[in-house]
């Protein structure tokens, strides 16, 4: 909301040299947040004057144009100026304004002579556009005897259009509907420096009846209030005063015709939205209903809206003719032959405004105003308001009767304990403070027996609650008079399990060479094609967003491959040549029957079985691990060349975290998409899958524009943490002496290594300590489609050493399974 | 060794006369002391104490001694002997130092040599803000709540006292999801923590929320649609607007060093009542003359939006069944890609989203 300081001022005396700034600071200390100050025409230098044209000629040039030559007077000081002027909607004799050379024009427009069109144009004759009083540009500004008054050449228009004015822009929060008005701003400025204020709502208007416009309201819920007041024999050319035009263009409207102003003119004033109504269009009397479904109207922005049964229609005899509380219709609208003025004021229903003006996309000034409540006494008011500027500066005749239907909500008392706002807020604020501060406000308050009751003004129908009350008490003592008070919580138990687990596998991974990546979780069909996704992937069964940023990426995540994928293109894209990002984040799985989250009652605790309901609709959403490599794992140095990531990084990557949570995984040879068929782990933890690492298939790579050979992992970290052992058990340790013995066994070379490596542990039984492969072959020496795989044993026993033959035989066992399982022939 | 000597022969004792041994142990250490290296010392200990040096052998023929001449003889050869044996080891050691200094000079290396085989990892700062700011509060006694980012609407707006037709619900740019009747959003707020924590456990409440959040602004310097923030609420019996601003006055401190203060400003939101925005003494200028003129952190005002708070509405309490004539509540929440802009003077928001390791790394593991 921009007000303008002058149109302040014209409500409540401020002390004379208050700055806008120190106003704003206080009206910001009340509530009303300063957005910006803004100073039109402060950088406006003179002399910019009054001059009469005494000659225009007109004079055709070679590019096509006709520029007019003209003789200014500029009165006695100024004298004679010769100005070539482009536009031509003015004359000899005509009255304009002048901005001489010296003079600075809004913007830093300098003005200086200067030759143009053979002539030398000894200053500039001035559009509104050129001057900031509008945005008219097509044509000079002519000032106009009738609202401009006795003006003389030479003197000065600083003052006489308004060129300076100061104007403190503020951000009104929903809940302070009335300060949408320069009446609730002039108000608060009163309440914070402690001076009058004249409310300009209060006026004496004729008694409802007579021959006000008829009215009948069919949807008293949706429209409480409907007043009209009537102006017949309006002068539609009439123009708007300068004054007026310039305040409803500072107010950040745009000046359109004196109706219109006027209207807008009084909304800005009161707070209360007018419509006005071409009389003459207006087919028999004004019905207020609900619409019919799919009802059809033509607003004033000439889009034609298809009405809903919710919406709340004013209509005649015609039809609809407006959308209550949102905008009008085309067929009524005020126009340049309106002389029958039917000036609508009326108090709609907060919650129908917004729904209608949401679901037709239709924010308007007035809805903004509705659904946010307007102060329900006004009506009668502003229209009366309305009539009597219409007639000032319009002519014609207000008739005195008025229509008026139906009557304001009543407000509702508000009992609170007198020390309420010292016992929420903390300061020390006595009983008697808090009633006066309530009082100021405008609320009507009574105290018995330490219990205050409280009617709140009509202006201020947000107040509702005990509470309500003490912000109201609290910002008027003042917000910056709360004591500091550290409150002692109880013994806490720290941070959970699993949130002590999450910080330990960040710091492994970061201490593995990853950085930390977060990405956003929304994906599109196209990621899905570019993983490889087969039809049926339950990767592809996902939630969508309903209006999301972009079309291409509509659904949320369930794999959060994409996000690391593009972040890693993007890297490379700027120079890194190795790439190995993380990122632990939700994956969004819908719940399998897609199931709705109703919405439950507020006015206490839902029951159990309804939250219960509740929470099983929220769907799964757990915490997933991926990481992307991409390049050298090891970088090249003066030690040697770099070690491109392989599938074995990936695969690495996942057992680090396991160990740093103490969790045993297994790796089985997997095939999942987006990964290389041959080099993909599956991981598994306690049976459960974990996930999959390796290396990506190279149609991925080229897809996301990665390097070949990008391998990248993606697992349940939820899951992960949840194996890991409550309490690590200490190990028992023997300290009798170790025996070792090495196996070399040939076997088949799709034989997972794991599967071998288990068998062996299983056949050498409880005596075997640690088994670890040491080497791999292939080659002439094993044949065609085998491998060797060596192994180092070391055996032991927790309670004597053992003998040759007791190790002999432990590693002849585990040789004979492997043998017996996988046909592993010894080398 | 050989056995007594019972035919000894006078003339073959010769050697084991005194000026002979002496010679012989005086030639000895001459030569252990000629040594140059650890080679020429081995030779030499062969040469004079080895089985065949003369010692060894005068040694030999003191059995062959007559009786009374063997004390004698025994304790002279056997004094030269330990002469040469000392020698010998203390030559070694002067050796083998040498060679070890010697050896340890040829071994220097140039320890400027990088040896980063492993690349630099790091956390994502905001990550670590996060585990910061919830260090703070675990250390007060609170804990760290938690909740899902693709939430019920009823927890992420009605429970909060903003039914679906109140004007704020429209300044929230909801992420809707898909149906449009499936009552499920993605979090616009992570106050739906705090409608979770007070249905799931009763007073006293003292609970963070630190997370991920969602709004459909378009990216820019200073906005992101995907951005975190951190909830506080407490709600507990007696507890008042000031212990909200003690709350915040150290939270402040704690993310931004001593002295920093707040300042409330009346607001308004839904879910609390009375609200308030919060504002951060500047710490660049600390809003004191004349620093505060032409800060460009504040723009001139000596303080920074940080976040909004309030008294949490006994409406919320009322829908999550908390009795508000017995207690009392307190709620705030910040932005924390704000809080970390500020403090560590991130200028672009993009910094925050795009995930290029340059910037991430460069806040390693802790900020």
């Amino acid at each position: 909301m921009r007000a303008p300081l002058s149109w302040i001022r014209d409500y409540v005396d401020l002390p004379e040299d208050l700055t806008p700034a120190d106003l704003a600071h206080r009206l910001t200390a009340l509530g009303l947040k300063l957005e910006a100050l803004h100073a039109p025409g402060s950088d406006i230098v003179g002399p910019i004057v009054v001059g009469r044209v005494l000659s225009a000629a007109a004079e055709p040039q070679k590019n096509g144009k006709t520029i007019l030559w003209c003789q200014v007077d500029c009165g006695p000081v100024h004298g004679q100026h010769g100005i070539v002027c482009g536009a031509q909607n003015f004359g000899a004799g005509d009255l304009v304004v002048v901005s001489l050379p010296g003079a600075v024009l809004p913007g830093g427009f300098a003005i200086a002579a200067r030759p143009t069109y053979g002539h030398v144009s000894d200053g500039m004759i001035c559009s509104a556009r050129e001057l900031g009083i509008g945005d008219d540009h097509d044509g000079i500004l002519v000032l106009d005897p009738a609202l401009d008054g006795d003006v003389k050449p030479g003197d000065p228009v600083e003052e006489l259009l308004g060129l300076r004015e100061d104007v403190i822009e503020l951000e009104i929060n929903p809940d302070r509907a009335y300060a949408l008005s320069l009446r609730g701003i002039a108000r608060e400025a009163a309440i914070g420096f402690g001076v009058a204020f004249r409310d300009p709502a209060v006026r004496d208007v004729p008694a409802p009846g007579g021959d006000g416009y008829p009215v009948r309201v069919e949807a008293p819920d949706g429209c409480p209030v409907f007043t009209t007041r009537t102006v017949i024999g309006f002068d539609p050319a009439a123009p708007t005063p300068r004054w007026m035009a310039r305040r409803v263009q500072l107010a950040g409207m745009r000046p359109i015709s004196l109706a219109v102003d006027v209207t807008n003119y009084v909304m800005l004033e009161l707070g209360q939205p007018i419509h006005g109504y071409d009389g003459d269009r207006l087919a028999g009397p004004i019905v207020v209903r609900r619409a019919s479904e799919g009802e059809q109207l033509t607003t004033l922005d000439d889009v034609t809206r298809t009405m809903s049964a919710e919406d709340l229609l004013i209509t005649d005899d015609s039809g609809p003719i407006g959308i209550a509380g949102v905008m009008g219709g085309q067929t009524t609208e005020l126009s340049e032959a309106t002389t029958h003025v039917v000036i609508e004021a009326a108090h709609f229903d907060p919650t129908t405004v917004f729904r209608t003006a949401r679901r037709h996309k239709l924010p308007s000034e007035a809805s903004k105003r509705f659904e946010r409540g307007v102060d329900p006494l006004l009506p009668a008011y502003a229209a009366d308001r309305v009539a009597e500027l219409l007639v000032k500066h319009g002519g014609g005749t207000a008739t005195d009767a008025m229509t008026y239907v139906g009557g304001p909500p009543e407000s509702h008392a508000i009992t609170a304990d007198v020390d309420l706002a010292a016992r929420v807020t903390g300061m020390p604020i006595p009983g008697d403070t808090a009633v006066e501060h309530l009082r100021t406000v405008g609320c009507a308050v009574t105290v018995e027996d330490g219990t205050l009751t409280a009617l709140p003004p009509s202006w201020r129908p947000d107040l509702t609650d005990p509470y309500d009350l003490v912000e109201e008490v609290a910002r008027i003592v003042g917000y910056t008079e709360v004591p500091s008070v550290l409150p002692a919580a109880p013994p806490g138990r720290g941070l959970t399990r699993p949130q002590r687990l999450r910080r330990r596998v960040g710091f492994a991974l970061a201490g593995a060479g990853l950085v930390e990546v977060r990405s956003w979780p929304f994906v599109g069909d196209a990621d899905f094609e570019r993983l490889g996704l087969p039809a049926g992937d339950g990767r592809r069964s996902t939630i969508r967003v309903a209006n999301p940023l972009s079309t291409e990426t509509p659904q949320l995540a369930t794999t959060l491959l994409p996000g690391l994928l593009a972040t890693t293109a993007r890297n490379v894209g700027r120079g890194a040549s190795a790439v190995g990002v993380y990122e632990t984040a939700p994956v969004f799985l819908p719940t399998p029957q897609r199931l709705k989250a109703p919405i439950l009652g507020v006015a206490w605790r839902p029951d159990e079985a309804d939250l219960a309901k509740l929470m099983a609709a929220v769907p799964s959403q757990p915490l997933t691990l991926a990481v992307v490599l991409a390049g050298d794992r090891q970088p090249a140095g003066w030690w040697g060349r770099g070690r491109p990531a392989c599938w074995a990084d990936a695969v690495q990557v996942v057992r680090e975290v396991a160990r740093v949570l103490g969790v045993e995984i297994q790796v089985a040879q997997g095939s999942r998409e987006p990964w290389h068929p041959g080099r993909c782990g599956q991981l598994t933890v306690e049976g459960e899958l974990l996930g999959h690492a390796g290396e990506l298939h190279p149609a991925v790579c080229a897809a996301y524009g990665v390097p070949a050979r990008t391998c990248a992992v993606e697992v349940d970290l939820d899951l992960l943490i949840r194996c890991a052992p409550a309490v690590v058990h200490a190990p028992r340790l023997s300290t009798y002496p170790v025996a070792k013995e090495d196996v070399a066994l040939v076997v088949d070379a799709d034989l997972p290594a794991a599967d071998l490596a288990a068998t062996l542990r299983e056949g050498a039984g409880p005596l075997l300590e640690s088994l670890r492969l040491f080497d791999v072959w292939t080659g002439d020496q094993v044949g065609p489609g085998k491998k060797s795989l060596a192994f180092a044993l070391r055996f032991r026993a927790p309670d004597r050493t053992l003998t040759e033959a007791e190790t002999d035989a432990a590693r002849a066992a585990a040789v004979t399974l492997a043998a017996e399982r996988h046909g592993a022939v010894q080398r | 060794m050989s056995g007594p000597n019972t035919e000894y022969d006078p003339v073959a004792v010769t050697p084991l006369k005194a000026d002979e041994v002496e010679a012989m142990r005086v030639a000895a250490l001459d030569a252990v002391a000629a040594a140059r290296d650890l080679e020429a010392l081995k030779r030499v200990r062969t040469e004079h104490a080895g089985d065949r040096s003369p010692l060894a052998l005068a040694n030999r023929e003191i059995g062959a001694l007559p009786p009374q001449a063997r004390k004698d003889a025994g304790m002279r050869v056997g004094r030269a002997r330990g002469d040469v044996n000392q020698a010998l080891a203390a030559r070694q050691a002067e050796l083998e130092a040498e060679a070890e200094a010697r050896m340890l000079v040829e071994e220097t290396v140039d320890v400027t040599l990088p040896w980063d085989l492993t690349p630099q990892g790091a956390r994502h700062p905001l990550t670590t803000l996060q585990e910061l700011v919830g260090d703070v509060f675990v250390a007060m006694g609170w804990e760290v709540a938690e909740g899902p980012e693709v939430e019920a609407e009823w927890l992420n707006f009605d429970a909060l006292n903003l039914g679906a037709d109140h004007p704020a619900r429209t300044m929230q740019d909801t992420f809707w999801l898909e149906p449009a009747d499936g009552g499920l959003v993605m979090r616009t707020h992570t106050s739906p923590v705090q409608a979770r924590t007070m249905l799931q456990r009763r007073p006293p409440i003292y609970v963070v929320c630190p997370g991920r959040v969602f709004r459909t602004d378009e990216l820019d310097a200073t906005h992101t649609p995907v951005f975190s923030q951190v909830e506080g609420l407490v709600v507990d019996r007696g507890i008042t607007m000031a212990h909200l601003k003690g709350t915040l006055d150290h939270f402040g401190e704690a993310m931004f060093g001593e002295g920093i203060t707040t300042r409330f400003r009346p607001s308004y939101f839904p879910f609390t009542e009375p609200s308030a925005e919060v504002d951060l003494v500047c710490f660049v200028c600390r809003g004191r003359e004349p620093a505060v003129h032409g800060c460009r952190t504040c723009k001139g005002e000596g303080w920074i939006e940080w976040g909004g708070c309030g008294v949490v509405n006994p409406r919320v309490l009322a829908a999550c069944g908390i009795d508000s004539e017995t207690y009392t509540g307190f709620a705030f929440g910040m932005g924390l890609e704000r809080t970390l802009m500020f403090r560590h003077g991130v200028e672009d928001m993009r910094d925050l989203v795009e995930g290029d390791v340059r910037f991430t790394a460069a806040f390693g593991t802790e900020i």
